[in-house]
């Protein structure tokens, strides 16, 4: 009988009725007496030398406040990189300064030169066409290895190439080479981890508003973490003391990482309000979030996979080039390294495993962290390679992977994580089990009389969520620590307001932490209540990335609870004249143990807030606790993913006719949200191994850069619900944090390229197109059909 | 968007008056126009709205058995209605999405002659008349090139007349991004031949494959389809080398016959 309260229940999301009824607060619902608009005049033109300005004939037009230029924040920070790497020469990174408008080149499409504030936008749009922009072009640079050349254009004249650092990891030369040199069998790929636009629903928003009265900023801005916004902008680029600047993120209409960055239309904003003494209004347009939004993946990589003559895996050696774009965006330094040099063991227990990667800097958008950020990147081409050495052995692609599984755990891997518990023979073997192997020949026969090539692809994946220890991660250069925060603030008739650092954006916090709160006291959901997204309201927290919400921010939820319980413990014991070591909680009653003596949560509650009778002497009044939960270690899901995919041989186009996903989140809370989560997270993940193409000509313009050209996954592109089936039953409880929970929300993006293209080789091999080894994603109709005929 | 006067008229006449305004441009279901005045791309200083105009909206069949279809009508409707043509009214049925087909129009679609368009297909592929206020054109004169046609500027689309075929199809292999044809072919057979119309691929807008209309004349059957036309002169883009292009032509050709009903 499932649960229908508390943790393991799946009651619906509570934030849903007013995101579904149109009583949202979104960023862009904010609207401050008095407010500005500003439009910000874009370079069309992917590199070329500032001549010259000209804001003379826009100054005196109709609405116009004020018009910015680079100019006007010399005085101020840049967009600052939040995380430093040292490179394998010992050298620290690269680091271009980044300012909150173009000084003195303009170094990609869409890269904002001037900002004009007006009364309305439409005013401002039109002062902004009577600018005069002397612009010098200059070439661009757009390919990484064309930027690594000596000869090559720089994008930033100032530093001695466009390399911003070149990063070494895991298994010493002299050993990966030694594995290399003894094995049996070598299988190498070379393949393309497509650069992707995030597109969220709802595009960025900030508005700037300012208060002479008490010298206060308040930024309404579309983030995922209002404190590092709040860090990053106040501290490094505006010089702005904490206390007196409120970052609110409301309602947020997804993220997928792109929402985690400071960005310059939030300094502006923020800065235009004050010089302007007005609020200043920012809202995307769809057009700018293509050119302005941080950017995903976008690597270029070298895989070699080493084998005895066993199948046993040997050796894994890497060279990847990674795309930065013309300037670090606040986590782009780590998405290459950390987060995915560290995740190449993979699910296997390969005792040599090297990574290099270069990052490169070209004329493009900013690349920062998008779902799974590193991990789908070091996924995809370790689960390429394998499924590569299986064909070209002759062998199961399930058996290979199976016999070089890691069983025994904790296992430390040869790049530095260690693995503190899972079961990957058991999610192998529930997806055999959900995916109906056995009728597979059949249903490839009932494609090929209908024409089609059928496919099956497999794949196992591992990451490293709830991120992160923070001792460990300044160690790797981070530039903040990485725990979370939370407040429990119980009210004097019972009811909690719960105030976290994390930031729910879609994933559904407002039902899922109050299940965790209900179930440890034994009172209603109803009566609990989350808070987040307003610095003025919570305690310190880093907010919602790289699926640490439950795991990091939940934890800190459950410590807090537990010191709640504790004190209110104390009162009761208080009030049924009993030790508090004798008192029970259950069911929202504190009982005194072995009698029949209790006390409601409700008596104990007001109790605290109306100390009439009270052990003033021995504890404070009220009751509300705050906890800091920094993890002990990153978490590991993991899971193994199967699909099947028909291709048309006429035309090239693939569908996906069933996909299986078996996943080990450790503990779930609430298994309706998993299970959403991981729907969402595949079709993002099909959209990129199918659709999602982010691409630029030779001379830096974006080509796909909208959705006339950036084809994202629809309804129709991923398989009817019968056939689309996700699994969580598999669960080995994180064994570090409280809740034993280990994240679900970057799953299905990570662990579904690679099962498509798999599956998209496999029927072509079944068609007789034996010499096609591997097609670049997005593996569209047209790529397919150039495979098969050899184009 | 930039700001501009609008105007309903009720009537051909009325429209045809206020389109002599300088600069000003007639609004059909506004599916290209809007978009394109909001990205400031145009600046027309009065739009004159052709949805409030009765007399050019409906589908009815003409005296001769063509099927009419007024030039102001939604693909909604057409898809609808146009049941004595099967064909056409898939194809409208395939347009976009609900909201475009409910808000766009064939006079719209045919007067912009977006490459990628599939009215165009339909119209050249059935040797339709496009009728405006002042004359009659034939699909083989009016369609010019992309986004060209035989149009001058004020004249309305007031109706299309399409002569219903024994057997036609349409089949469209869409741009994974928009969705538009990447290549779609309208095949449609009359008792003196057989008629191709292909949109989407060619640099030059819709047109006639000469020779799949002569092999199929002679024997409508998709064994009949002619190997792939040259490549030469065909679209190539992200989405597609002119020679896939060139290669979806022969494919949705002969897919299109053997579905024609």
């Amino acid at each position: 009988m499932p649960k229908d309260h508390g943790i393991g229940a799946s009651p619906k999301r509570r934030e849903d009725v007013r995101f579904l009824t149109g009583a949202g607060n979104y960023t862009d619902d904010i609207n401050v007496h008095g407010q500005a608009y500003v439009h910000f005049l874009r370079s069309d033109l992917a590199h070329g030398k500032i001549n010259n300005v000209d804001t003379s004939a826009a100054e005196g037009m109709p609405g116009v406040v004020r018009i910015f230029t680079g100019a006007d924040f010399e005085g101020v920070g840049g967009l600052p990189c939040g995380w430093q790497v040292t490179d394998k020469h010992g050298e620290v990174m690269k680091e271009p300064a980044h300012p909150v408008l173009a000084q003195g080149k303009v170094r990609h499409v869409g890269d904002p030169v001037a900002a004009v504030v007006a009364d309305s936008l439409e005013q401002a749009r039109t002062a902004a066409e009577a600018i005069v922009l002397d612009i010098e072009e200059l070439p661009a640079v757009v390919d990484m290895g064309k930027a690594l050349q000596s000869d090559s254009t720089k994008v930033h004249d100032d530093l001695s190439d466009n390399l911003c650092y070149d990063w070494q990891f895991g298994t010493d030369t002299e050993t990966t080479d030694a594995a290399f040199k003894g094995a049996a069998h070598v299988t190498t790929l070379e393949l393309v981890n497509n650069r992707l636009v995030a597109n969220p629903m709802e595009p960025r928003v900030a508005v700037g508003d300012y208060s002479r009265a008490n010298d206060e900023h308040t930024l309404y801005t579309t983030s995922q973490n209002p404190h590092v916004i709040r860090l990053l902008m106040g501290a490094f680029v505006l010089g702005i003391p904490e206390h007196k600047l409120r970052v609110v993120a409301p309602d947020v209409g997804g993220g997928f990482g792109t929402k985690i960055f400071h960005y310059a239309e939030e300094a502006f904003c923020t800065f235009a309000a004050k010089a302007c003494n007005r609020p200043v209004k920012w809202t995307s347009t769809r057009s700018e979030a293509f050119m302005s939004d941080a950017h995903g993946r976008d690597h270029v990589t070298k895989i070699e996979l080493a084998l005895d003559k066993d199948n046993n895996f040997l050796a894994v050696r890497t060279d990847t080039m990674a795309n930065m774009g013309a300037y670090l965006s606040t986590f782009s330094s780590s998405v290459p390294t950390w987060l995915h040099g560290t995740l190449m063991a993979g699910n296997y227990k390969t005792p040599a495993v090297q990574v290099n990667v270069k990052a490169v800097f070209t004329n493009t958008v900013p690349v920062d962290a998008y779902r799974g950020a590193g991990r789908p990147e070091a996924t995809f081409q370790l689960e390429r390679v394998i499924d590569m050495a299986a064909r070209e052995l002759g062998v199961d692609p399930i058996a290979l992977r199976r016999q070089n599984f890691i069983t025994q755990f904790p296992y430390a891997t040869p790049v530095a994580v260690e693995y503190d518990t899972g079961d990957y023979e058991a999610t192998m073997a529930k997806m055999e089990e959900l995916m109906d192997l056995g009728g597979f020949a059949a249903r490839r026969k009932a494609s090929e009389a209908n024409g089609k090539l059928r496919g099956l692809g497999i794949n196992c994946f591992i990451e490293a969520c709830g991120i992160a220890p923070s001792n460990l991660v300044g160690q790797l250069g981070a530039r903040a620590g990485l725990y979370d925060a939370a407040t429990v603030r119980v009210n004097a008739t019972g009811s909690i307001s719960v105030m976290v650092g994390a930031h729910s954006h879609g994933q559904g916090h407002e039902t899922v932490f109050p299940q965790v709160v209900a179930e440890m006291l034994g009172i209603d959901e109803g009566m609990i209540d989350i808070v987040h997204g307003d610095t003025s309201k919570i305690p310190f927290g880093m907010g919602t990335y790289g699926s640490r919400s439950l795991a990091v921010c939940g934890s800190a939820m459950v410590r807090a609870t537990e010191k709640i319980i504790n004190k209110a413990k104390k009162i009761a014991g208080h009030l049924l004249e009993a030790s508090d070591s004798d008192i029970e909680l259950k069911d929202g009653q504190f009982t005194v143990a072995g009698t029949d003596k209790s006390v409601a949560w409700g008596d104990v509650t007001l109790a605290a807030y109306v100390p009439h009778n009270y052990p003033l002497e021995d504890i404070e009044p009220g009751l509300e606790e705050t906890a800091f939960y920094d993890p002990a270690n990153f978490t590991y899901p993991a899971g193994a993913y199967a699909c099947e995919v028909e291709v048309d041989p006429d035309t090239g186009k693939v569908t996906i006719e069933k996909f299986v996903s078996a996943d080990d989140f450790g503990n779930v809370v609430n298994p309706m949200i998993v299970e959403g989560q991981v729907h969402g997270g595949i079709a993002q993940g099909i959209g990129q191994a199918l659709l999602e193409n982010c691409a630029y000509d030779e001379n830096g313009q974006l080509l796909s850069a909208s959705y006339m050209d950036y084809a994202m996954p629809r309804a129709d592109d991923i398989p009817h619900m019968a056939s689309y089936v996700v699994d969580h039953s598999c669960q080995t409880p994180c064994t570090h944090n409280p809740l034993g929970v280990k994240g679900c929300g970057e799953a299905g993006a990570i662990g579904s390229p690679p099962t498509v293209v798999n599956a998209v080789i496999d029927a072509l091999h079944s068609g007789g197109h034996t010499h096609v080894n591997h097609i670049d994603m997005p593996v569209s109709p047209s790529r397919v059909w150039a495979a098969i005929n050899g184009q | 968007m930039y700001s501009f006067d609008i105007q309903r008229p009720t009537s051909v006449a009325d429209a045809v008056a206020a389109l002599a305004t300088d600069e000003a441009l007639p609004l059909g279901g506004g599916q290209t126009l809007i978009p394109t005045l909001k990205q400031r791309l145009s600046a027309p200083s009065v739009l004159v709205s052709l949805s409030g105009i009765s007399e050019i909206k409906g589908v009815c069949t003409g005296d001769d058995g063509a099927l009419c279809i007024g030039g102001g009508t939604t693909h909604a409707t057409v898809a609808n209605e146009a049941s004595a043509y099967p064909g056409l009214a898939a194809l409208a049925g395939n347009i976009g999405d609900p909201a475009v087909r409910n808000r766009g129009t064939i006079g719209g679609s045919l007067a912009n002659n977006d490459p990628s368009a599939c009215y165009p297909a339909a119209a050249l592929g059935s040797g339709a008349t496009i009728v405006t206020n002042t004359r009659s054109i034939a699909a083989d004169d009016y369609f010019q090139g992309m986004f060209e046609t035989a149009l001058n500027e004020g004249e309305i689309i007031t109706e299309v007349r399409f002569p219903v075929p024994e057997k036609s199809a349409y089949m469209k292999f869409e741009q994974p991004a928009s969705r538009f044809a990447l290549v779609g072919v309208f095949v449609a057979k009359y008792a003196d031949g057989v008629r191709v119309a292909v949109t989407g691929a060619s640099e030059e807008g819709v047109f006639r494959w000469t020779e799949a209309e002569a092999a199929l004349s002679s024997n409508f059957s998709a064994d009949a389809v002619p190997a792939a036309p040259s490549g030469d002169g065909m679209i190539s883009d992200l989405h597609g080398s002119s020679a896939y292009r060139a290669h979806l032509v022969a494919v949705m050709t002969k897919r299109a016959v053997a579905a024609a009903s």
